[in-house]
């Protein structure tokens, strides 16, 4: 499998991400509470820049035991990134469409290798 | 640039430059040879209050002008967005926050090297440009007010915007619909501009436009060959909305409804009889509704044909007889799609739109992917029905020969 070095370590920090064209695709890397991930720029939706928009907490709503809404309020486990076109949001530890789980982005490995971070393709 | 997001954490995004937003648009654009396709955009957006100290000079009554500029003073606006709103949600539309880093050059006005920004990545060759804040003027308790402000819009863009375009944007002006005789002074005074196709009612408001007041308006878009539309809209104090709590629900709801309500009372007063002539274009509420209202009201009629005296034939007929825009097209269920368009006649009477830069704009893919059109449907539906309804000609050769090629004729 043909490995290309996108970035070096040094350049993406926490919480950054960098686009990259491989092959005939373009690709999202990011390195999200200390992991690299690498999904499609391409939204499922449209064909939007799915991996260079927002990056924003998912949104929940807490019910209570009597079934009453609490209010909204940000995940502490799950981000998502999200097509700046129209909103399509993704999870970005799994490249899955949030609104519809069985649409997922193709995904990439990451590894992180002597100071440079490559997506096998 | 940065964008505020969860808990205070700021995102760093490039600064907006459209066409680099637009980019898989064009490479889209490249890979169906959209450059060879005439594409018409019946519906796209600016954003005129950007350049409201532009337009407000315009304003006839001094008084109103006053009020108005006046009401230009920085940091007094309300802290609650005026209905439930936060279109942008949140920043995740980019577009919204950023509009105002993008930087253009000298020349041309803003707005047109904005929009030649975004037609050129779509492929689109003409769109007709509608206001985005003005689409809620009906609103108003004021008629001289909405008069006033429909004349100043009207002029400056006809008068500065339009001239500005080479003749890719062409627009269906605004009329101040609550003043029936204001209306026709309008299309009697901006009728013959150049790049005014037709006039627009601004959906959002409940007064019946069958009313005989109107009949002189109609009558005068239809003797200049112009067409009416009607551009649907949100408005959350609507009283049957006041319950919605969440933007997705008051947009689903309110751009249907409105159009709803009006093409009910089009259709079942007759109005499709009395104006036979008259194109009429339903703008911005998808196409999901009218299976529903076709249905709904050929139900009605056929158990009630006294209360429909003025119609030939069923009301679904006539609505197959007027034009629709394709956007926001519903796609989640690709069986009821078809039907729908076999319901509308498609291949005639729908025309794509974009509704650039609007949140939940349509590429010209929407049409092009469809799997159940054939190319001709699809050539007529991106442009060829757009080019006849207000006679615009193919760019280029290519755009020509693709014309008549899937000619209806």
């Amino acid at each position: 499998m043909p490995e290309i070095c996108v970035a070096k370590s040094n350049d993406l920090k926490d919480g950054d991400r960098v686009i990259v064209r491989i092959g005939r695709d373009e690709v999202g890397v990011f390195r999200h509470k200390g992991s690299l991930r690498a999904y499609s720029n391409y939204c499922l939706h449209a064909g939007g820049p799915a991996c260079e928009g927002l990056i924003i907490a998912k949104v929940e709503e807490l019910i209570l035991p009597d079934k009453t809404s609490d209010g909204l309020y940000f995940s502490k486990d799950e981000t998502h990134f999200v097509c700046p076109w129209h909103g399509y949001e993704y999870d970005l530890k799994t490249g899955e469409c949030v609104g519809n789980r069985k649409l997922k982005l193709r995904s990439y490995e990451v590894i992180e290798r002597d100071g440079d971070i490559i997506v096998v393709s | 640039m940065d964008l505020i997001s969860d808990r205070g954490n700021r995102i760093t995004v490039e600064e907006l430059n459209t066409s680099n937003l637009l980019k898989h648009a064009r490479e889209q654009a490249d890979r169906f040879g959209l450059d060879d396709i005439l594409v018409v955009d019946v519906d796209s957006h600016h954003y005129e209050m950007e350049h409201l100290d532009e337009v407000l000079p315009f304003v006839e009554n001094d008084v109103l002008k006053q009020l108005l500029m006046s009401n230009r003073a920085k940091g007094r606006g309300s802290l609650l967005p005026s209905e439930t709103s936060f279109q942008d949600m949140g920043g995740r539309i980019t577009r919204y926050p950023l509009r105002h880093s993008e930087k253009t050059g000298p020349g041309k006005h803003r707005d047109v090297q904005l929009g030649n920004r975004w037609m050129d990545a779509l492929g689109v060759d003409y769109a007709c440009l509608f206001p985005t804040q003005m689409l809620h003027v009906g609103l108003t308790t004021q008629p001289d007010l909405e008069n006033n402000l429909c004349w100043a819009y009207n002029r400056w863009l006809t008068e500065k915007i339009l001239p500005e375009t080479d003749d890719r944007f062409f627009s269906m002006l605004c009329l101040p619909f609550n003043d029936p005789d204001a209306s026709l002074r309008h299309v009697e005074t901006f009728g013959g501009r150049k790049g005014v196709k037709g006039f627009c009612v601004t959906a959002i408001r409940t007064l019946p436009v069958h009313h005989n007041s109107y009949m002189k308006v109609y009558r005068a878009i239809e003797e200049r060959g112009l067409a009416l539309s009607f551009h649907s809209g949100t408005n959350s104090a609507e009283p049957m909305f006041k319950s919605l709590n969440r933007f997705a629900t008051v947009h689903a709801l309110g751009f249907p409804m409105y159009n709803i309500l009006h093409m009910a009372n089009w259709v079942t007063n007759a109005l499709g009889e009395r104006f036979p002539k008259l194109p009429v274009i339903w703008i911005e509420a998808g196409l999901a509704w009218i299976p529903f209202l076709m249905q709904r009201l050929d139900h009605e009629y056929m158990l009630r044909t006294s209360e429909y005296p003025g119609l030939r034939k069923p009301p679904s007929d006539y609505m197959r007889d007027m034009y629709y825009s394709s956007q926001p097209m519903e796609v989640t269920d690709i069986i009821q799609l078809e039907s729908t368009f076999r319901m509308i006649n498609a291949e005639t009477q729908l025309l794509y739109a974009s509704d650039y830069p609007h949140w939940d704009f349509d590429v010209p893919s929407s049409v092009l992917n469809l799997p159940f059109l054939s190319e001709r449907a699809k050539h007529n539906i991106l442009g060829g029905n757009a080019a006849r309804l207000f006679d615009l000609k193919p760019r280029t050769a290519a755009q020509r020969k693709n014309l008549e090629l899937h000619s209806l004729a």
